[in-house]
This record gives C-alpha cells, sequence and structure tokens, in this order.
C-alpha cells in the first residue's frame, strides 16, 4: 500500500512539473507563433504540430540517448531519475501547450490585438488581454498538456528504467504488473490512474467553465 | 498638427496607399471617403503606427513620426474600429479598458468612465456583460471607451457600417454633438458623402490607393479632381 502510494505521488509529481515546465515554453512560444509576423512561421507552426503527436517512445529514445553514461548530457548523471522522466516529458507535452496556445490566440479576431494597440496597450498588456480573451481554449492546452503525459508509459519506461522506489510511476507499475500476469494489480493501478485523472481534470474543468460564464456573453463583432 | 508628404505604404506585397500632401490642423475633423479597398483604413492604420511606412514620412507636432516613442504615441490616441471589438467584461470595465493600460484606476477611473458612459448613454448597462449588448449599443460603448481616454487624435474606421439605418443616424447625431464639444482632430472614415459632410469640417477622397483630393465637402462636389473622384461621387448615396 506504501508503495502504491509513493508510486502515485511521483506520478503526479513528475507530470504536474513537467506540464508546468511546458507552460512556461509553451504559453511565450505559442503566442510568438501566433501573433509574430515573421518568415518561416508557417513552417514552424507546422513543425510544432507534428511534435503535438510525437510518439513517446521515440522521445525516451532521444532523450536516453542523450542522457546515457556516455552521451552528450552524461556528466548531469540524470538517467534513471525522475529528472530525466521530467525532461522526457516536458519534449513531449511543450509542443502540445505551444500548438494549443497558438491555436487559441489564432482563433481569436486578428483586429483585437490592433484594437488594443489603438487603446494604448503596451505590448505586455495586449498579450495578457488576448490571454484573458483566449482563457477558455488555453486551459484546454494546459488539460492536453497534462494528459499527453499522466498517461505516457514508453519514454518513462526507457528514460527513468522504472526502478522500484526511485523511478516506478503508475503507468510503468502497470506495464509491470501485467508482463508479470498480475491483472488484479495492474487493473487496480489503471483504475487508480484512471481515478487521478478524470479528478484532475474536473478540477481543470470546473475552472474553465467558471471561466465560460461570461466566455459565453462573448464581444460581438458584428 | 500632422503633416504628410510623400508617403507610400504597401500592404500584402503590393501597394496601398500614396499621400503626396495631406496637413491635418489641430481640432478639425477629417471626413475619409473612397471606394472599398481604396486605403482608407491604411490611412488610419499609419497614423496609429500599426503599420510600417515605405517611403515618405508624416510629422506630428512637427516631430517625425518615427522619432516618437512607441507607447507614448499610442496613448496620444484612439482608435475606433468598424465592429465594436469589445473584450469579454463589463461595459464599464471595457470603457475604462484604455485608462487602466494608462494607470489611471480607481476612483478617477470610475469617474471618467461613468461620464462617458452617460454622454453616450449606456450608463445604465454598466454592469451588463459586453455580449449581451445590441450592436447599437456595442458601438456606443466603443465610443465611450475611446472618448474617456481624451485622445488629441481620434481615429474612426466606419463606425457606423455595421448597424441599422436609424441606429446609424442616432449615433452620427450624438457622435457629432460630442465632436463639436470636445473638439478633438479626428480622422473618420465614412462611405456615405452626406456623413462626410454632416461630420468632416474637410472631406478627403481616396480613390486606388491615391489621396486624390481634399477640400470642402462642397468644393470636393463641385469641383472633383479628376474623373475617378467624379466617378466615385456619383456612385455614392447622396
Amino acid at each position: 500500500m506504501n508503495e502504491i502510494f509513493s508510486i502515485t505521488v511521483l506520478s503526479l509529481q513528475v507530470s504536474a512539473l513537467a506540464t508546468v515546465v511546458s507552460l512556461l515554453i509553451g504559453l511565450p512560444l505559442g503566442t510568438w507563433l501566433a501573433l509574430g509576423n515573421f518568415r518561416g512561421r508557417a513552417f514552424l507552426l507546422s513543425v510544432i504540430n507534428t511534435g503535438m503527436a510525437l510518439p513517446p517512445v521515440v522521445v525516451g529514445l532521444v532523450v536516453a540517448m542523450m542522457l546515457w553514461r556516455s552521451g552528450p548530457l552524461g556528466d548531469l548523471r540524470l538517467i534513471y531519475t525522475p529528472w530525466a522522466i521530467v525532461i522526457a516529458q516536458t519534449v513531449i507535452a511543450a509542443p502540445v501547450v505551444t500548438g494549443l496556445t497558438a491555436a487559441a490566440l489564432q482563433s481569436l479576431d486578428p483586429r483585437l490585438s490592433q484594437q488594443l494597440l489603438g487603446l494604448g496597450a503596451s505590448r505586455g498588456q495586449m498579450v495578457w488581454r488576448l490571454w484573458r480573451e483566449a482563457r477558455l481554449p488555453l486551459l484546454a492546452a494546459l488539460m492536453a498538456g497534462f494528459g499527453s503525459v499522466i498517461s505516457e508509459v514508453g519514454a518513462s519506461m526507457m528514460v527513468g528504467g522504472n526502478i522500484k522506489g526511485q523511478t516506478r510511476v503508475l503507468t510503468t507499475a502497470i506495464v509491470l504488473e501485467t508482463s508479470k500476469g498480475d491483472f488484479d494489480q495492474a487493473l487496480a493501478l489503471g483504475a487508480l490512474l484512471l481515478t487521478l485523472t478524470y479528478l484532475i481534470n474536473l478540477g481543470l474543468t470546473w475552472i474553465q467553465q467558471r471561466a465560460r460564464k461570461p466566455e459565453q456573453s462573448a464581444r460581438r463583432a458584428s | 498638427m500632422i503633416e504628410i508628404r510623400g508617403l507610400l505604404i504597401r500592404r500584402n506585397g503590393r501597394d496601398a496607399l500614396r499621400v503626396d500632401s495631406l496637413d491635418i490642423h489641430d481640432g478639425e475633423t477629417l471626413a475619409l471617403v473612397g471606394p472599398n479597398g481604396a486605403g482608407k483604413s491604411t490611412l488610419l492604420l499609419a497614423l496609429a503606427r500599426l503599420l510600417k511606412i515605405e517611403r515618405g514620412e508624416i510629422r506630428v507636432d512637427g516631430r517625425p513620426l518615427a522619432d516618437w516613442n512607441d507607447l507614448e504615441y499610442r496613448r496620444r490616441l484612439a482608435f475606433v474600429f468598424q465592429d465594436p471589438l469589445l473584450m469579454d467584461m463589463s461595459v464599464e470595465d471595457n470603457v475604462a479598458l484604455g485608462l487602466k493600460f494608462r494607470g489611471v484606476t480607481g476612483g478617477e477611473s470610475r469617474a471618467r468612465a461613468e461620464k462617458w458612459m452617460k454622454a453616450l448613454g449606456v450608463d445604465s448597462l454598466a454592469k451588463r456583460r459586453a455580449g449581451q449588448l445590441s450592436g447599437g449599443e456595442a458601438q456606443r460603448v466603443s465610443l465611450a471607451r475611446a472618448f474617456v481616454l481624451d485622445p488629441e487624435l481620434l481615429l474612426m474606421d466606419e463606425p457606423f457600417s455595421a448597424v441599422d439605418p436609424q441606429t446609424r443616424a442616432q449615433l452620427l447625431g450624438d457622435l457629432s454633438s460630442l465632436l463639436a464639444q470636445v473638439h478633438r482632430t479626428t480622422l473618420l472614415v465614412t462611405h456615405n458623402l452626406k456623413e462626410a459632410a454632416q461630420m468632416g469640417d474637410r472631406v478627403a477622397v481616396i480613390v486606388g490607393g491615391t489621396l486624390k483630393q481634399v477640400g470642402s465637402p462642397r468644393q470636393v462636389k463641385a469641383n472633383p479632381a479628376d474623373e475617378s473622384v467624379a466617378a466615385f461621387l456619383k456612385e455614392l448615396p447622396q
């Protein structure tokens, strides 16, 4: 029981941290891609959109190669630590948050940013206002980012190694129990993972729907 | 005082607007008329520093536009678009938004917002969310949001084209008396020569991306600068 508890806590810690780092990268990057006017923007967006579908196993492979003792970042001695899982999960979630942030801001009326500047907003004030206007899809981006990492197994397995008491998370534990033929245990862990994911998304959805009340009466653009 | 000389603006790879020479005097209302896509909005956006100038110069109070600090300059003006483009918040918060950007908050902000909501007849809607307004109400809020800033330059891009004719007539009347009161330099884009004559001290005709003629509404009507201006005036609702 104690072990399940520590596995659960580690899963949540690792995925929450990866989601927060992805948000810190994806929110500004997605905003820049959505609002910027520069050569190569469409190409970069297509790269990010492809990144949204990165197979976790491939991410795991690349991150493992980077962190491997003999790899370029081997001296950091991060392979088979929770930090390695955070790095791999960030690589998975950051494109999701970036791509959905860009899409959220691009769904706003393009003249809205001109209108804000035309009322004397600084660039920072303008971006803040646009985030507020797009808060509903931005929260969806956050949920999608978290969802993409809490449920992945390939990368966590490859860079974490599924070491008991150190890097074992819910998904890798489920794989292990299944391979041992202990379906009861695997099912229980699966149910736990589902319940946790549901509860977290329930909380985020609640925040999102509270934000929606005013959003329903969104500005008129006609 | 705004002086424009030899201005060329390119948009989407083509010449969008040429203005050889145009002076806009302090406190005057200049009505911009011209067919769709002629470059009227381009002029407003350039004056708001929201577009890059390819060639030529705009001087504001004797200083080249490029010498002004971007934010300092934009905070001298207010832009009203064709659509109200209100934010997803209450009417009073919308009206006070530009003040908030300038660091004006609390009692002063409330008092100024209230004054202009009253002036535009939307004070009873103060707590209403922007999305619950009719088109005419929303445009009144967007006007209050601009006037509350007490801007030195008011740029209005066809602010009444999206409302029904009756509302439009009312709004025009109200705007006309407000402009007479505040006496601010105003550029107003319109399709309608009658409106231009009602609102504008002078009319500027832009056809095919070129400023063709500036003068009093009567002058322009009586002596169109060339055939393109004459042809455009003929098609307008008189």
